[in-house]
């Protein structure tokens, strides 16, 4: 399942909501991506993420279909936020719930490395200085190239 | 028609984020469309004129500048992604 939304997300009520009834899933794994406050040395004010409405969901959905294919999962949530953000308000949002905890370790790992360069998102960060786009990262472009080719190991 | 998208970085560049153009019957893929872009000027020109930065998507998918159009495409054109976590 995947969400894309301005509003923030209550833990909890989605690890309850997403296995509820569910008895098979032995292991849950959760991450949560959070607004940092400083951003190149300067104290971030807030930052704000812009998305492409439609592709967006799309590249979601092929990232959860992907992690069902290679884990052996029982349920999966995406929810990613765009929008003017808070410094420690939560961005990013992805549960793994699976038999065994090394699937939904693995999984959970991979759909958060995946997403950051393949899912078309874009920060602005606000700082005294003015706003400035975030420019990417070649470590996670090197995180993303570990998961490919059925590497069973993602990241560095 | 193409509808022709800009975001983040590259929509602030081009001035809109949105259009939508007949395409001509020389072009027939993405570069093809970003030196028709480049040649009518304005806002989308200065905004491909450096494309070490600019990512596009067609159809809503990744592709590459080489990717043939017919016409009735949807062509994004962005900065590389920035999402998800720290």
């Amino acid at each position: 399942m995947i969400r894309v939304q301005r509003e923030t997300f209550d833990v909890g009520a989605e690890i309850a909501g997403l296995c509820a009834g569910d008895t098979a899933a032995g292991g849950v794994c959760v991450f949560i991506g959070r607004v940092r406050e400083f951003a190149h040395g300067a104290a971030l004010q807030a930052m704000t993420l812009e998305h492409y409405p439609g592709m967006t969901e799309r590249q979601l959905q092929a990232l959860e279909a992907e992690a069902q294919r290679r884990w052996l999962l029982e349920k999966t949530l995406i929810i990613h936020r765009y929008g003017r953000l808070l410094p420690g308000e939560p961005i990013v949002l992805v549960i793994t719930a699976a038999g065994h905890r090394e699937a939904a370790f693995d999984a959970c790992r991979f759909l958060i490395d995946c997403l950051k360069t393949t899912a078309p998102f874009w920060k602005a960060e606000e700082t005294a200085a003015g706003s400035r786009w975030v420019d990417a990262c070649a470590a996670d472009d090197a995180a993303t190239l570990g998961w490919q080719d059925g590497a069973a190991e993602g990241g560095s | 028609m193409l509808t022709i998208l800009y975001f983040a970085s590259v929509k602030e560049k081009a001035g809109c984020g949105e259009e939508t153009v007949r395409l001509p019957a020389a072009v027939s893929d993405v570069m093809g469309l970003v030196v028709w872009l480049r040649q009518r000027g304005g806002g989308p020109a200065a905004a491909l004129t450096d494309l070490a930065a600019v990512r596009v998507a067609v159809n809503q998918e990744h592709a590459r500048f080489d990717h043939p159009l017919t016409g009735d495409e949807e062509v994004a054109f962005f900065p590389p992604v920035t999402g998800g976590a720290p």
